[in-house]
């Protein structure tokens, strides 16, 4: 059949069908995409906060203990040499040996095995605050080992025999759950702490500190030398052939796996220069070379995207290149440059890869001070300790994600607010 | 229609009073050229109107006059332009003292994103004209005035000078250029952005700065050339065809291309 004697309102009518058709189907298409990407996060999301959140409380326990000068061995409170080394630790088991009465030795093993180690440190803090205390019966919160923590919190009430607790340490808690004194508090040392092998007395403040000092280093490094590159490329340099290749070879950059940056900082930094490894200052000189990129390409696009107008408005006038340049592009440009350092900085946040090449996976205890202390970072403790064995350290691994989340969050809206602040387009 | 081979410009392209003299000016955008040979001199104190069909290069002309096209890096100047007897064009001149001279108003307005007051204090700070914030409020002062727009903005100088109409934030753009008290200024379409009312404004503001002030204008309105301008020079496809004074251009034009220009039958 021919259509040759219809219209073209008719023939455009029978092709409408069709259209709509795939247009519902485009849009259908989008929607989908969109809805698998939220649920995606939504699955993500939910996974880490429901095995992180129970990361934020420590069980306790209440105890009443007696600080026994002559146990402690303290005859005068002055002396700081006996104070620092008393035996503590002993004082707490000595105690829960005389309370518990425990038969045995395999069962006086056990009941020590239930107090965190750093229940005597606990002891030793309040003595060195306060010095009256010894001679004293005091009422203080202990710390208990993370198998009665995991217990306390998810298996508790649900027994399925999966704990690893023994049948006397099970009667032991029982007694102290009835007794109340058995609680959960919201979990300090988790912020408060450096790493440690014991999973209750592991923190992140060590690794904040760290990702703090790296990031600090990075944003000093990068962000005036990011900014100056820009600047140059965009507006003095001459358009030739060397600058295309400067050009080229930095879009490159932007896309080199990040662990190549971590071979090329163990290299250089470290193999060449000497800077000692692990520390704030090599991780920051490492991740400068690799926010670098990105800081340079939104700068340069930032700098694109000031109308020519104003740069001739200002030339015309005999301004000089340079006053042009800062006094009237830099302003307008700032807004979409520091966009670009804060996404730079955040992608640097949560870089692994390269800091394992520069010795940043290294257990370390002590919260550094400064930019040369040894250190590690929030994303690399968050992968030493989803590789450790307990399952204390399983929930710690979820609630630093979350932390490192959070600080992901805060910096993306800082760089919103920043933007829209900053913004000058009267 | 193509290049005319050996024209030479027709009328009168040379004056006794220069103020700049431009001599075989060819401008060059990477291989294309888009000047051939240019000659004119531009009288103290007049207006002259350089008209012509789009793409004839009088705009590319006018930003020879005080090397805006320098910020162009295919473009080449070549020939010499001479403003009170030095060749602009010289290796050792700066164009910073150079465009301080010679002012430039561009055809969209183009106020800097800051208030009234910076836009028009701009150019005297970076050139330390004014001594003291005394000073330099009454340089802004008599510059908004010389422009016609105090009466409209004294009350608001420090808000944005975005936030004006297009007329008037042309007319800041011009107090802004004379604040700096350049001897030549150059417009280039002034006026292509504007409404008539706002047009008739500026208009009689370059008659009243022809007084102190040497004005080229680059205008697409042949009203408008024959308004403002003493002199007016007619450019095709970059060559300069014929210079006279603007009544003999517009009533009796020497060359054929003018003749056609003028009446219209292109352009």
């Amino acid at each position: 059949m021919t259509n040759s004697n219809l219209t073209t309102r008719q023939k455009v009518e029978a092709s409408m069908a069709r259209r709509r058709a795939s247009e519902t189907r485009f849009r259908l298409y989008g929607m989908a995409s969109v809805l698998f990407g939220m649920l995606c996060l939504v699955v993500l999301f939910g996974d880490i906060f429901s095995k992180g959140y129970s990361a934020f409380s420590q069980t306790v326990l209440t105890t009443e203990i007696y600080l026994d000068a002559d146990y402690l061995e303290i005859s005068t409170t002055s002396d700081e040499q006996a104070l620092m080394n008393a035996n503590y630790e002993g004082l707490v088991k000595n105690h829960f040996k005389t309370e518990m009465q425990p038969s045995g030795r395999k069962e006086r093993r056990q009941l020590y095995s239930m107090i965190s180690a750093g229940a005597g440190w606990q002891i030793q803090k309040e003595i060195l605050a306060d010095t009256s205390l010894i001679g004293q019966t005091i009422t203080i919160d202990l710390i208990m080992d993370d198998d009665v923590d995991q217990w306390f919190k998810h298996d508790h009430g649900n027994d399925d025999g999966s704990t690893r607790l023994s049948e006397a340490q099970l009667g032991w808690l029982d007694s102290w759950v009835e007794s109340g004194d058995l609680h959960t508090r919201f979990n300090t040392t988790f912020f408060v702490n450096g790493d440690s092998r014991e999973p209750e007395l592991a923190g992140i403040r060590g690794a904040m500190t760290g990702t703090f000092l790296t990031l600090l280093v990075t944003f000093l490094l990068s962000f005036p030398i990011g900014v100056a590159a820009a600047i140059y490329l965009e507006e003095f340099a001459p358009k030739n052939r060397l600058t295309e290749i400067v050009e080229i070879n930095i879009n490159n950059l932007a896309a080199v796996p990040s662990i190549t940056f971590g071979l090329l900082g163990l290299a250089i930094f470290i193999n060449i220069f000497g800077v000692s490894r692990s520390t704030p200052l090599v991780g920051g000189l490492v991740l400068t070379l690799m926010t670098l990129p990105t800081i340079i390409i939104s700068g340069r696009a930032a700098i694109k995207a000031v109308p020519p107008s104003i740069r001739e408005a200002a030339l015309g006038l005999g301004a000089s290149k340079m006053q042009t340049v800062f006094h009237h592009v830099l302003p307008l440009a700032l807004p979409g440059m520091l966009t670009g350092t804060i996404i730079g900085m955040a992608q640097a946040l949560g870089e692994t890869a390269p800091l394992l090449m520069i010795g940043m996976i290294a257990f370390v205890v002590d919260v550094p001070g400064f930019i040369n202390d040894p250190s590690t970072v929030l994303p690399v403790q968050i992968f030493l300790w989803s590789d450790s064995p307990e399952r204390a350290f399983t929930e710690r691994t979820s609630g630093a994600i979350m932390v490192l989340l959070g600080f992901l969050i805060i910096m993306n809206t800082a760089a919103v607010v920043l933007r829209r602040r900053l913004e000058r387009r009267w | 229609m193509s290049i005319i081979e050996n024209h030479k410009t027709d009328g009168k392209p040379f004056c006794d009073s220069a103020k700049l003299s431009a001599r075989d000016v060819c401008v060059h955008y990477g291989e294309k050229q888009a000047i051939f040979d240019v000659s004119l001199d531009i009288g103290k104190n007049e207006v002259i109107a350089l008209i012509g069909p789009s793409g004839c290069g009088k705009s590319t002309f006018l930003r020879c006059l005080n090397r805006m096209n320098d910020t162009i890096d295919i473009c080449k100047v070549t020939g010499e332009i001479v403003l009170d007897g030095g060749n602009i064009y010289d290796p050792k001149v700066d164009v910073v003292p150079l465009r301080a001279t010679v002012g430039m108003v561009f055809q969209k307005p183009n106020p800097f994103p800051k208030t009234i007051y910076d836009n028009v204090a701009y150019g005297p700070r970076i050139h330390g004209l004014a001594t003291s914030r005394v000073d330099l409020d009454e340089i802004v002062e008599k510059s908004l005035q010389r422009a016609g727009l105090w009466a409209e903005v004294k009350d608001r100088l420090h808000s944005p000078g975005t936030g004006l109409s297009g007329g008037q934030q042309q007319r800041l753009c011009i107090a802004r250029t004379i604040a700096v008290d350049p001897e030549v200024i150059l417009m280039d379409e002034p006026c292509s952005a504007l409404d008539p009312i706002a047009t008739a404004k500026i208009e009689e503001l370059i008659d009243e700065l022809r007084e102190k002030y040497t004005i080229a204008i680059v205008t697409h309105s042949m009203q408008q050339a024959a308004r403002v301008s003493q002199r007016t020079a007619y450019f095709h496809l970059g060559q300069l065809i014929e210079v006279n004074s603007t009544d003999k251009v517009f009533t009796t034009p020497e060359h054929q291309l003018t003749e056609a220009y003028i009446t219209g039958r292109f352009g």
